[in-house]
């Protein structure tokens, strides 16, 4: 330790947040842009968890199965769509509430994905190649913290079009009614609930692809213990960003980067309080969460139907 | 728990069905009985704190339960995913009612205190073998805790890894800072300086078994800083094994072989071999001597073993690496002898003192030697 006495070295720890945000943040993103579209609708899917860690699996299993990592993307978001779809059924039935709906998937998901998947803990399945964007640098750790798999960029890509779509967008009129206000939109004759089961739907869709990202590129392999909470902590962001896609995507960032300040700064010979470094991602989620439901005006731009909303 | 053959509740419900009167009655019944039940087969039962196939601890049972399945008489139930909570106690209560185990091996180290030491109060007719718990005087004798000296490994690992290092700066990912993780990592350590004093163990505590994105990040963390060789003592080391591959650096495995996930940089490792003392409890019961209440070994004792040397070992490495087993498997080496010093500067064995592998201060070891970076 060259700089034992001088504290940790600034620059490599930025560094390393970077490479955080880069290779940790996109499971979140995926998660919190697909619970966006579902919030927008007016419901909550609380089951994304449970979609994220059957969307490990299944894109997993397909990858290994075909050798092709980016059919199991498919696979992953496919059954991602068809988890959110069930979710999207069940809460259109009468007096079924959408939070414990949500629960409940969250637990069938896991439960299924630990109980098919079984047999995928072992072999090992081909990866999601990277892309190289440090290459101008010398640096070793600058080359390291940007190689980046492609599914970062398209999901901020994803989520600067969803941000223009919602209000652009025909689509995203009807979203923004049907979540505002069920009974204005029926009154201009738009299907409510084939609406909220297909944005349901997408937002499965969009989870089980972060869930893929798990397990085919990082850490990149199957096992029972792959998310630890990223799916719930995902919803708990979409929150914090006001159910404005691009804020998703800054949070899920931030989130990333979060998540690596424990491995960082104990690289470097600083352990002491590591509990409490490991846990910055968590304790960050209970710092924005107060923050933002403290104020009068925090439910801002709050879907109008949705249930955390109308107590 | 869709996954576990042996559900509790599904045992409590047959449980109950089956009347209070009749569960209250199999556990009255004396050893005798139950034996006489068993006299054509013994029921041994096998928990695991996670999965069978993990590439890793779990597995590594896994392997040594599926070997004494094969023996004659001995029938096994097992269920894997019991957490370190009460709900090792109604697995083990389950196992010894409705399967009539007369033997468990509960493998996580959690459930020794005080799980096992309950039930073992509990049935004292059943043995309890504990894998990694400290057994002493005063417990419950039904009770064995048996465990491996792999830290000899660990030290061997060491060896490969410092002289293959091209930075001699090496990286350790640790999940709790256990005795036993902490003398693995000091073995490693020692290990290491043994070829080259210069070298370093950078330690970074994940907090938790089994954590693969944070695994992932304390091993890219390491390989950042300058890291060139990676070992962990982790649940299941695949991810850090696959990480070190993939940036191109070495590894060391640990739990079981892991070569095949690091075809390139695998070095060595350090690897159960549980069957022994598997065995060894097990005949033991069969022929009803006394319960051995602390059973340990090292690579002489075939408790342990090491992988085999990868490509990138140079024979020279391999030959001073050798050597040194060859002095372990003669019982002539001592790896923790004075004067030592931890990281801070605090001299924790004294010069002129030499601990050998049996001793139990060993393990109750609560320091990182001079040369590790890292804090408990």
């Amino acid at each position: 330790m060259s700089d034992a006495s001088g504290g940790i070295a600034v620059g490599s720890l930025l560094l390393a947040l970077l490479g955080g945000a880069m290779r940790v943040s996109t499971p979140f993103l995926f998660v919190s842009l697909g619970e966006c579209i579902t919030e927008k609708s007016g419901r909550i899917n609380l089951g994304l968890e449970g979609t994220l860690v059957f969307g490990a699996m299944s894109g997993y299993g397909v990858a290994y199965l075909t050798g092709s990592p980016w059919l199991g993307i498919l696979a992953a978001g496919g059954s991602g769509l068809l988890l959110g779809v069930m979710h999207g059924l069940l809460c259109s039935l009468p007096r079924v509430n959408d939070i414990a709906v949500g629960i409940a998937m969250m637990l069938f998901g896991t439960g299924l994905a630990f109980f098919l998947g079984k047999p995928l803990i072992q072999p090992v399945a081909p990866t999601l190649p990277s892309l190289v964007l440090g290459g101008w640098s010398s640096n070793t750790q600058i080359q390291e913290a940007l190689r980046i798999n492609v599914l970062l960029p398209i999901g901020i890509v994803l989520a600067f079009a969803l941000r223009w779509a919602f209000v652009h967008t025909r689509w995203g009129l009807a979203l923004r009614l049907v979540g505002d206000n069920a009974a204005a939109a029926r009154a201009l004759g738009y299907p409510v609930i084939p609406v909220r089961i297909a944005a349901t739907a997408v937002g499965g869709f969009l989870a089980g692809i972060g869930g893929a990202f798990l397990s085919l590129y990082y850490p990149g392999s199957w096992n029972e213990g792959l998310s630890s909470g990223q799916g719930l902590m995902a919803v708990a962001l979409v929150i914090f960003a006001r159910w404005d896609p691009v804020r998703c995507a800054l949070a899920a960032l931030l989130f990333g980067a979060a998540g690596a300040l424990g491995p960082a700064l104990q690289s470097q010979g600083m352990t002491s309080g590591y509990y409490l470094f490991n846990a910055a991602p968590y304790v960050l989620t209970l710092i924005l969460m107060s923050m933002s439901w403290s104020s009068g005006r925090s439910l801002a731009g709050a879907p109008g139907e949705l249930s955390l909303v109308n107590r | 728990m869709t996954d576990s053959k042996h559900s509790p509740d599904r045992r409590k419900v047959i449980q109950l069905i089956g009347g209070a009167g009749a569960a209250a009655m199999v556990q009255m019944l004396p050893f005798g009985a139950g034996l006489a039940r068993a006299a054509e087969k013994f029921t041994v039962g096998v928990i695991y704190v996670g999965s069978r196939d993990d590439f890793g601890y779990n597995q590594s049972h896994a392997q040594a339960a599926a070997y004494i399945k094969k023996l004659p008489g001995i029938e096994v139930v097992e269920e894997e995913r019991v957490p370190e909570t009460i709900d090792v106690e109604k697995t083990m209560e389950a196992m010894i009612n409705e399967d009539g185990a007369q033997m468990i091996f509960a493998t996580s180290f959690g459930y020794f205190n005080p799980y096992v030491l309950k039930m073992a109060k509990k049935y004292p007719n059943v043995r309890f073998a504990h894998c990694g718990g400290l057994w002493s005087k005063g417990m419950p004798t039904n009770i064995g805790s048996f465990f491996g000296y792999i830290d000899e490994c660990e030290y061997l690992s060491g060896i490969a890894a410092a002289a293959t290092s091209k930075s001699k700066k090496l990286g350790f990912v640790a999940a709790k800072p256990i005795p036993q993780v902490l003398r693995n990592i000091n073995a490693f350590l020692l290990g290491a300086r043994s070829v080259d004093p210069k070298a370093t163990v950078s330690v970074i505590f994940t907090g938790d078994w089994s954590l693969p994105v944070k695994e992932a990040e304390a091993a890219n963390s390491l390989i950042d800083q300058g890291v060139d060789v990676l070992t962990c003592h982790v649940d299941s080391p695949k991810v850090v094994i696959e990480t070190a591959e993939r940036r191109g650096i070495y590894s060391c495995g640990f739990h079981v072989n892991q070569a095949v996930l690091a075809p390139k940089g695998y070095l060595t490792g350090a690897e159960w071999e549980w069957k022994t003392p598997y065995v060894i409890l097990v005949d033991n019961a069969e022929s009803g001597k006394p319960m051995i209440n602390f059973l340990r070994g090292g690579l002489r004792e075939g408790f342990v073993k090491t992988s085999a040397f990868g490509p990138a070992v140079s024979p020279a490495t391999r030959k001073i690496s050798m050597a040194v087993k060859a002095k372990m498997l003669q019982d002539e080496f001592v790896i923790f002898k004075g004067p030592l010093r931890d990281n801070t500067g605090k001299t924790v064995i004294a010069s002129g003192v030499a601990l050998s592998q049996q001793n139990p201060v060993l393990e109750s070891m609560n320091y990182l030697v001079d040369g590790v970076i890292g804090q408990i």
